[in-house]
């Protein structure tokens, strides 16, 4: 086996130990928490507000192929789709179609 | 064992008109076209979401390993964007405690946590019974895992198909389908301000540190929508 294989086969353990650990560690903690409690409601917030910093994150400062695209257009693409799925009585399938169309037309032509 | 009734049932909750297959799909796609271009083999990319299936995550395992960075790196880089899975665990598994099920389905379950299965579960777990609710969330989480690791494999061998620009294109997928799902799951003052609190402090405290922003800006968001829960109540 190659070192460079060997090499990617650590990183993988490594990133999914890591995945793993918040995963499992959020199990046993909770195996203590009633739903009725407070500091279940408490994690339940946290739990929304992470998700919705880590995806306002990702549109603003992304990591990897959308950090080509400039973030007037990314923006731009995420109001109008966010739009759509206002107006198409919540119906998830036209906005997450649509995302991937205008903004591969829009750093196409703009 | 597992009710294989509740748990086709929560298979077959992908299917629904707010199925998150699309972007999962489209998500993973790109994820394995990145990976090979990255010099990861079929079987490393396949086990790469069969292990890990996180999406930032693996975002920041490629990240790192083209810039060679440490092991120890890698880790602690990973931990701190995947830690949002804990509060996501903390929040959801108490919901699904039934005295007659065995441990090990929560242990072995929690790997399908993520963001689509976390937001399926959370919309549909009142009209499961509470007994039978683990096996419907491994339901969900088998079908959400399965879509993951197939397109990653489907984006491993079309990679040399997808421009630049399609890439991009993908890459914005996911970002939009979860924030509609947010938008659609504010159903009260406390999560509404939860969601708006944590996409604005999110990027703020980018700011102060790229590292810890997420957290940082998600426990504080989370905090002062509690606060304004209790004042409320």
């Amino acid at each position: 086996m190659s070192s460079l294989s060997s090499n990617i086969i650590l990183v993988i353990a490594v990133t999914s130990i890591a995945t793993y650990l918040s995963r499992s560690l959020g199990v046993l903690f909770s195996e203590r928490i009633d739903e009725n409690s407070k500091i279940f409601r408490l994690f339940d917030c946290i739990a929304y507000s992470t998700l919705a910093a880590l995806i306002s994150k990702v549109v603003v400062f992304p990591a990897g192929d959308l950090v080509e695209a400039n973030i007037f257009i990314r923006l731009l693409v995420v109001f109008l789709c966010v739009s759509v799925f206002l107006v198409a009585k919540r119906n998830l399938v036209y906005p997450t179609v649509l995302s991937a169309i205008l903004l591969t037309v829009l750093i196409k032509f703009l | 064992m597992i009710s294989s009734g509740y748990f086709l049932k929560g298979f077959k909750s992908v299917r629904s008109a707010d199925s998150p297959a699309i972007a999962l799909g489209c998500s993973f796609l790109a994820i394995g076209a990145l990976l090979k271009n990255i010099g990861f083999n079929f079987q490393q990319s396949f086990f790469s979401t069969f292990f890990t299936y996180a999406l930032p995550g693996q975002l920041v395992m490629a990240e790192s390993f083209l810039i060679g960075a440490s092991l120890i790196n890698i880790f602690v880089g990973v931990w701190l964007v995947n830690a949002r899975l804990f509060p996501m665990a903390v929040s959801m598994f108490p919901l699904l405690k039934a005295k007659n099920q065995p441990k090990w389905k929560y242990y072995l379950s929690c790997h399908f946590l993520a963001v689509s299965s976390w937001l399926i579960m959370k919309k549909d777990y009142r009209t499961i019974h509470e007994d039978y609710r683990i096996d419907f969330w491994m339901g969900i989480g088998t079908a959400t895992w399965s879509i993951a690791i197939f397109s990653t494999v489907l984006g491993f061998l079309v990679s040399d198909y997808l421009s630049k620009d399609m890439m991009i294109g993908l890459a914005i997928v996911n970002p939009v389908y979860f924030f509609c799902m947010l938008l659609g799951s504010m159903k009260n003052i406390v999560i509404g301000a939860s969601v708006i609190l944590g996409t604005i402090l999110g990027p703020v405290f980018y700011l102060v540190s790229p590292e810890w922003c997420i957290l940082y800006g998600g426990v504080t968001a989370g905090v002062i929508a509690f606060l304004v829960g209790e004042f409320n109540e």
